[in-house]
C-alpha cells in the first residue's frame, strides 16, 4: 500500500490549520451490521430532510407495503417517503423530533410480512435528468448526519464545471462505524455508484476520503476500484490523518483538491459534490432494485448499553425497541445521543423513530464523561488554535454576550459549521458552541430587522 | 435496566478534553520547579523563605480580594501560585522578607484582581510587582550580595555592565573576572535568584513546550532577535552573544513571562510580531539604555501593545479570497 501512505503524507501537507484528537472508541468496527427483526411498528415524520416537510398521501386505514410511497411535495428541496414496513396506517398526526420540532408523521402497524409493494422495479436511467429523478424518486437523502436532499447536490447543470466528486468516509466522529462497515461490506455497491454517478454527471476525478485509522477499509476499497474498474484511474483513495473535524465538508474539499470553499458558499462554488459513502452505495443498489430509502444503518454505542453493535433498522423505528434489540441498558442511561458526541443531539427520551439521517443511538451511563466546572478564560487561545474555520471562539463569546452585531459581522462567525472543537478543547469547560450559535442568531436577527 | 430517571438533554459537544486551567497552571508550576531547586542550592534555603513568602502572600491576598469583591474564589486555579513562584524569582536573594511580600500584593490586588482576574490583567503582575519594588527600594533590589559558597562576590563583577562597557568602547575582550560561559549556564553568577541557572530554565520552558502549554514561537523569537542583534554588536562575536544570551532575566523572561496568556497574542503571527518586539527592546536597553538590563520593561512594553498587534494579525475565516482580505485591510485603515 505505497500508494496510499503517498497520499496520506501529502494530505498531511495540505491539511488546514485547526482540529482535536478526540478518542475514537470504535467499538463496533468489527461488527458486521446486523438486520433489525421486524419492528411491530413504525412512525415516519414528514421532516426527515433539510428542506420544505412531506405531506401525506395516504390516510388511516389504507393498506401500504414496503417501499411504497406515502408521503411527498413538489417542493424541490425535499425527498419524498417511504413505507418502511408492510401493514395498516393507523394514524396520521403530529409527533415531536428529537430536536423538539413537532412534525407531521405517518404511522404505520406493521402486519409482520414485510410485504415489498408491486410497483417496485429499477428505474430506468438514459440520461442526466432522469438520474437525478430517480435519486429524488428513491428518497435519499445525506446519510452520513446531515439529512440534505441528494438530489439537490446532483441537479446542477453540466456547463457548472463540476468536476470532482468527493466521497466522505472520514467518519471523523467518534464511536460511528457504519460508514467503515460499508466500506468492508459493500465496497462493491460504493465503487458501483461512484461508477454511475460519474457516467451520468460526468465527473473527472473522484476521491473516496477515509481517516488513517481505518487501513482496513482503505485497502479494500483499492481492491474492490481494481477489480471493477481496472482502467479507471480517476477514482483515488485517500488517507486522512485522523482528526476531527475531517469529515467536515469544507475541510474535505480543501484535502481532496486543495480548494477552500469561501464563506457563504458550497462546495459546487469550488466545483466539488461531496456525498458520504452509504449514500453513493445507496444509489448503487436503487439504481439496481429501485427500492427506495426503507432501512439504514446505526451504530449503537456507549457505556450504558449492554451489547454494543450495528444494526441494520427499518426507518422509523422506535429507538426504544432498537436498544432493547442491543440487550437494553446495562447501566442506568444518564445521556442518549442520535449522532456522534462530537455534534449529535440529546434527546429528551427514547420513545422517538429512527430518522434517514441519525447514524447512531448512543446511550451513556454517568461518570463516562467528565463534566469540567466552567471557570474564567485564560486566553490560552487553544480555541483559536483548535478552529478549524479560523476563527477566534473566545472573541466571539465576548461580542456575543455584549449582543455586538458590528464586531459579530468582521469576526466571521456565519462560517461556523459548530463542530464543536472550541468546546472540546477549552480548559476553562466555556460552552464555546453554544456562544457561536448565540452569535449566529443574533446576526439572523440584526439581519430581519434590516 | 430502563429509563427511569430523566436524561439530561445538553448541547453538543458532550466529550470534552480532560485539559483544566488548574492542570495548565500545575503544569507551569512543575516547570518551574528544577529553577526554584537550583537557586535553593546556589543561594542557600532562604530561597525558600523568599518563596513561601511571595507564593504565601499571593495567594492570600487573591484570596481575600474576592471575598471583599464577593466573587467566586479562585485560588484553586493555582495562577497566583504561579505569579508568587515568578515573582520571587525575580527577586535578589537578601532582598527582606516583607518587601517580597508587598510584591506579591501589589501584582494580585492592583495588576490582576482590579482588571477582572485571571486573564483580564493587561500587564504580567509578577513583572510589575518586581518593577514596583525597584522603584520604591533601589537598594535592596540591586544588592546582589550573596552568601553562597559557590559564588565569590568581591570578585564577580555583574557581567551585563561588563559586556555594555566592551560594547560602548568597541573592544570586545573578555577578562578574566567574568564568570566562565559554564558558569553563566549552569547559574554561578550573580543576579535574581531564579534567573541565574538558564540550564533550568530551559529544561522547564522544554517541558511546557512538550506539555502543549506554551508555544515555541514567543521563547525563539524573543531569544532569536536579542541573538541576532547582538551578534551585530559584538561585530560577529559568538561569546559576545552568548554572555548576552545566559544574562540577566532574558531565559527567565523569554520562557516564563513573555508566554503568559493574559498578556501575550493569542494567534502564531501575534506571537511572532511580540517575541521580536520584546527582543529588539531588550537588546536595545541592554545596548544603549542607562539600564544595565531591560527584559521587565521590554515585555511589560509589549504587554501594552497586545491589543494592537492582535488587531492586525487576527486570521480571516476560513476561504476569504485574497482580494477580499486586502480590501478588508484597505478599509480598515
Amino acid at each position: 500500500m505505497k500508494g496510499y501512505s503517498a497520499s496520506g503524507i501529502l494530505s498531511a501537507v495540505k491539511e488546514g490549520r485547526g482540529g482535536v484528537f478526540v478518542a475514537h472508541s470504535k467499538n463496533t468496527q468489527d461488527c458486521a451490521c446486523v438486520r433489525f427483526p421486524n419492528p411491530e411498528k413504525v412512525v415516519l415524520p414528514m421532516q426527515q430532510h433539510i428542506g420544505a416537510p412531506c405531506e401525506p398521501v395516504v390516510k388511516a386505514g389504507d393498506e401500504v407495503k414496503v417501499g411504497q410511497l406515502i408521503a411527498d411535495t413538489d417542493k424541490f428541496v425535499s425527498a419524498p417517503i417511504h413505507a418502511t414496513v408492510s401493514g395498516k396506517v393507523t394514524a396520521v398526526g403530529d409527533v415531536k423530533l428529537p430536536n423538539g420540532v413537532i412534525s407531521k408523521a405517518v404511522t404505520i402497524e406493521s402486519d409482520g410480512e414485510m410485504a415489498v409493494f408491486e410497483g417496485i422495479e429499477p428505474p430506468k436511467v438514459s440520461s442526466r435528468d432522469d438520474f437525478v429523478k430517480a435519486v429524488r424518486a428513491s428518497g435519499l437523502v445525506g446519510l452520513g448526519g446531515a439529512g440534505f436532499p441528494t438530489h439537490v447536490k446532483l441537479a446542477f447543470s453540466p456547463d457548472k464545471n463540476i468536476d470532482t466528486l468527493v466521497v466522505n468516509a472520514a467518519e471523523c466522529e467518534p464511536y460511528i462505524t457504519v460508514d467503515y462497515r460499508e466500506c468492508l461490506d459493500n465496497s462493491e455497491y460504493v465503487i458501483r455508484g461512484i461508477l454511475a454517478l460519474k457516467q451520468y454527471l460526468g465527473f473527472k476525478q473522484v476521491v473516496i476520503a477515509v481517516e488513517d485509522n481505518k487501513p482496513k477499509a482503505i485497502d479494500k476499497l483499492s481492491e474492490t476500484i481494481k477489480k471493477l474498474a481496472p482502467e479507471d484511474h480517476s477514482i483515488r483513495i485517500m488517507a486522512l490523518k485522523s482528526k476531527y473535524p475531517q469529515g467536515a465538508e469544507k475541510m474535505m474539499v480543501l484535502s481532496a483538491t486543495g480548494r477552500k470553499v469561501p464563506p457563504g458558499k458550497l462546495p459546487a462554488d469550488v466545483g466539488c459534490v461531496v456525498m458520504n459513502v452509504a449514500s453513493v452505495a445507496f444509489i448503487a443498489r436503487y439504481l439496481e432494485t429501485g427500492k427506495p430509502l426503507v432501512s439504514r444503518s446505526l451504530t449503537v454505542d456507549g457505556s450504558a448499553i449492554h451489547t454494543p453493535q450495528n444494526v441494520r433498522v427499518p426507518i422509523g423505528t422506535s429507538i426504544d425497541s432498537i436498544i432493547e434489540f442491543c440487550g437494553g441498558f446495562k447501566e442506568e442511561p444518564f445521556k442518549i445521543i442520535t449522532g456522534g458526541p462530537m455534534m449529535g443531539l440529546a434527546i429528551i427520551g427514547t420513545d422517538l423513530p429512527v430518522l434517514k439521517q441519525n447514524n447512531a443511538i448512543l446511550a451513556f451511563a454517568d461518570g463516562t464523561f467528565k463534566v469540567k466546572p466552567e471557570t474564567d478564560c485564560i486566553r490560552c487561545g487553544r480555541c483559536a488554535e483548535a478552529c478549524p474555520m479560523s476563527l477566534m471562539p473566545t472573541l466571539v463569546a465576548r461580542f456575543a454576550k455584549a449582543k455586538d452585531v458590528n464586531s459579530l459581522q468582521k469576526s466571521g462567525v456565519v462560517v461556523c459549521m459548530e463542530c464543536g472543537s472550541c468546546s472540546y478543547v477549552c480548559p476553562a469547560g466555556k460552552p464555546l458552541v453554544q456562544h457561536m450559535r448565540l452569535a449566529k442568531s443574533i446576526l439572523r436577527e440584526a439581519g430581519a430587522k434590516k | 435496566m430502563s429509563v427511569s430517571k430523566k436524561l439530561t438533554v445538553s448541547a453538543s459537544p458532550h466529550v470534552r478534553s480532560s485539559a483544566t486551567a488548574t492542570g495548565i497552571m500545575l503544569d507551569v508550576i512543575i516547570a518551574l520547579i528544577p529553577s526554584l531547586i537550583a537557586a535553593t542550592v546556589i543561594f542557600g534555603y532562604r530561597v525558600l523563605m523568599i518563596t513561601i513568602v511571595t507564593v504565601g502572600s499571593a495567594v492570600l491576598s487573591e484570596y481575600l480580594c474576592r471575598k471583599v469583591m464577593k466573587r467566586h474564589n479562585t485560588i484553586g486555579d493555582l495562577s497566583a501560585v504561579v505569579t508568587g513562584l515568578l515573582l520571587g524569582f525575580n527577586l535578589p536573594v537578601s532582598i527582606p522578607l516583607w518587601m517580597a511580600a508587598i510584591g506579591s500584593v501589589v501584582a494580585i490586588v492592583v495588576v490582576k484582581q482590579m482588571f477582572g482576574g485571571i486573564g483580564q490583567n493587561f500587564v504580567n503582575p509578577a513583572l510589575v510587582g518586581r518593577i514596583v519594588l525597584m522603584a520604591s527600594f533601589p537598594t535592596q533590589m540591586a544588592t546582589w550580595a550573596a552568601k553562597s559558597q559557590f559564588i565569590d562576590v568581591s570578585t564577580t563583577a555583574s557581567p551585563l555592565s561588563q559586556l555594555k562597557t566592551m560594547f560602548t568602547e568597541g573592544s570586545i575582550s573578555f577578562s578574566g573576572d567574568m564568570p566562565k560561559l559554564w558558569q553563566m549556564l549552569v547559574g554561578l553568577r550573580l543576579g535574581s535568584v531564579g534567573e541565574v541557572c538558564a540550564a533550568a530554565l530551559i529544561l522547564g520552558g522544554i517541558y511546557l513546550i512538550i506539555r502543549r502549554v506554551i508555544s515555541p514561537a514567543i521563547p525563539l523569537t524573543y531569544i532569536g532577535t536579542v541573538a541576532l542583534i547582538m551578534l551585530i554588536a559584538g561585530k560577529g562575536n559568538l561569546t559576545f552573544v552568548a554572555y548576552h544570551l545566559l544574562s540577566g532575566g532574558l531565559m527567565l523572561g523569554a520562557i516564563f513571562m513573555a508566554t503568559d496568556y493574559s498578556t501575550t497574542p493569542i494567534n502564531f503571527k501575534g506571537k511572532l510580531i511580540f517575541g521580536v518586539g520584546c527582543g529588539l527592546l531588550t537588546a536595545m536597553i541592554r545596548l544603549f539604555g542607562s539600564l544595565p538590563e531591560g527584559v521587565s520593561f521590554s515585555i511589560i512594553i509589549m504587554n501594552i501593545l497586545v491589543p494592537h498587534i492582535e488587531r492586525l494579525t487576527t486570521p480571516k475565516p476560513f476561504g476569504t479570497p485574497k482580494e477580499e482580505k486586502k480590501k478588508k485591510e484597505a478599509e480598515a485603515k
